[in-house]
This record gives structure tokens, sequence and C-alpha cells, in this order.
């Protein structure tokens, strides 16, 4: 029965203040029964108080083969990440 | 009175939450397995907070669990309609949504009830059940207005069920049936359905008088209780 439904992909946001994160797909037939499904699939033990979900066939993805031009040269760049401050004592949470 | 409720609701709720974890694993889609076990779940946690009000009520000493687990079918007070057989999807899904549109108006007016601890569940409940309503009333639009087969299913699941409605509004209860008759009338039309004629109700639940296939439930669902008394895990 579901070979013939649309996949959906499942955003899923923990908590106010928190961005939707991506959690999984449902299949469904149209926007209300996916957001139906999603509910029903990923947030019975309080994972979320609000739920996107997008046909999957919306989504462009990065291909594969250029992985290594894509994402490679960011390997040896460590300035750019904020690791050489030194982070004095008295500040939390970061 | 107390008692004679709240044993109604628990054993409603009860038998149609073992109902529908007769579907666990056997549900069309991976996703509608999850929401029939989840609606289950949500009708045996009703079924623990009514019962063991009406435990109470009873005075016995007895709990929810001795409720559920050690009365016999002619004990049990659930409406008719709850004990049917799933069938297939379109039938669990019309007993679904014929069902959960009553118990939402019910438990409306119930929140709103003279009994604080009834209104209490009622309004904690009221909530689960607005859910399983609106779902199981999408499915009856989507499956009546689906294909020529969907809606043959659809057609034959509500003929099914139609004649054990009448009992869901036998004394007290009356006072529901026109929002109910008004509700189902618009979401049948939406699905392009005509609503059954009107058949003989069949009633007797609610005294104890049950179909055959309750004592079929009973059997399966007591069956580890009444072999091994008070076993934990």
């Amino acid at each position: 029965m579901t070979a013939g439904l649309p996949l959906w992909e499942v955003f899923i946001r923990a908590k106010n203040g928190l961005s939707h994160r991506h959690v999984g797909s449902v299949h469904a037939a149209d926007p209300r029964m996916a957001v139906q499904a999603a509910r029903d699939v990923y947030t019975r033990r309080m994972e979320g108080v609000s739920l996107w979900v997008v046909p999957s066939v919306a989504i462009t993805a990065s291909d594969p083969g250029e992985a290594d031009a894509l994402f490679a040269p960011a390997e040896d760049k460590v300035y750019r990440h904020p690791t050489f401050y030194v982070v004095p004592d008295n500040i939390k949470h970061i | 009175m107390v008692q004679a409720l709240t044993t109604g609701l628990g054993d409603d709720a009860l038998i149609l939450g073992h109902r529908l974890s007769e579907w666990c694993g056997h549900a069309p889609t991976l996703e509608v397995d999850l929401a029939l076990a989840n609606i289950g779940l949500d009708l045996l946690g009703q079924a623990q907070f009514f019962l063991g009000l009406a435990a109470e009520a009873e005075g016995h000493g007895r709990d929810a669990d001795a409720l559920a687990y050690r009365r016999t079918e002619d004990e049990f007070r659930n409406c008719l309609l709850v004990e049917q057989p799933n069938g297939d999807f379109a039938r669990t899904i019309a007993r679904q949504f014929l069902f959960s549109s009553w118990q939402e108006l019910l438990f409306r007016a119930l929140a709103q009830g003279n009994d604080a601890c009834i209104a209490a569940i009622a309004g904690k409940a009221l909530k689960e059940v607005t859910y399983h309503a609106s779902f199981a009333a999408d499915w009856v639009i989507r499956l009546g207005d689906g294909t020529a087969e969907s809606h043959r299913r659809l057609v034959d699941g509500l003929d099914w069920c139609w004649r054990f409605t009448d009992e869901l509004f036998v004394g007290d209860h009356a006072a529901l049936r026109s929002e109910w008759d008004a509700r189902v009338h618009d979401v049948l039309a939406e699905a392009g359905l005509q609503v059954p004629k009107p058949v003989r109700g069949i009633i007797g639940g609610r005294d104890g008088k049950h179909s055959e296939h309750l004592g079929h439930i009973l059997s399966e669902m007591q069956y580890l209780p009444r072999v091994y008394p008070d076993a934990v895990w």
C-alpha cells in the first residue's frame, strides 16, 4: 500500500528556540496525512513541539561523486574553527 | 451511578484498545501500524483511570487490574460496537470513526461535569480522543473518496457497525445524539457516502449481554493473569 505513496522527509523541533532537525521519513498521500504519520511515528515519546514535512522530491542532494571537490578542501583549514581563543574561566555555556 | 458510568467507559476503552492491539504488526503500512497502536495505548491508559475509579466506587478492595482481568463476560459493561471484530482496515476505521466521534462529544461534556475525578480524566483524555476522531474522519474521507474498492470496503464496514450505534445513546447519553448525527453526516457527505439506512439497533452491552466475540477477546486478554495469578515482570 505504501508502494504508490510519495515519500516525505520529517523534521522535528525538539523545543522552542531550537531549529527543526531531520529525523526520518514517512509515506503519505498528502501533506495532512504526512503530518499525522510523522506525529505517530516520530513523536510518541515527547520528541518535539513542532513538525515539518517536506516532499522528498523537493530535496536536491549533493552529488557523492563531487564529495572530494566539495568537502575535502575544508579538511586542512583548521584556522576556520574558533579554537585559538582562550575562553576565560568564568564564561560558562560555550 | 459513578460506578456504572466509569465501568462502561473503562470497559469501552479496554476492549477497543485490545482490538486495536490486534493490528500490531498487521496494519497495511508501518505508519498506520504505529497510529493504531498509539490509539490503542491511549485507550488502555483511559481504561486504567476509569476502571480505577470504578473499583474505588465499588468499594470491595479491587483495583483496575482486578476488574480488567478477573471479571467474566457478563460482568463487562462495554458497548457492543467496540467488541466487533476488526474485519478489514476499512471496517476498523468505520468503527473508530463512529466511536471516537461519540467519545469526543461525551468527554467534552464530562470535562465540564460535577464529578471532579471524572472531569479530570475526561479532560485529559479529550486531547487524545480529539486526535483519534480526526485521524479516523480523515481516513473515512480518504477511503470513501478513494478507489472503487476502498469505497466499497468502507460502505461494508459502516453497514457492519451501524446497528451498534444506537447503544451509544442509551440513557444519559441520549443528549449527544443530534450533534453526533450532524458530525457523522458531514464527514460521510465529504467522503461521498450515504448515511446507512436506519436499522433496528442492537443493544445489551451496558447490561452485560454481549456478542459471542467478547468471550474470545477475554480468553486471550485474560489468559496470562488467569494462569499465573499475581505474576509480576
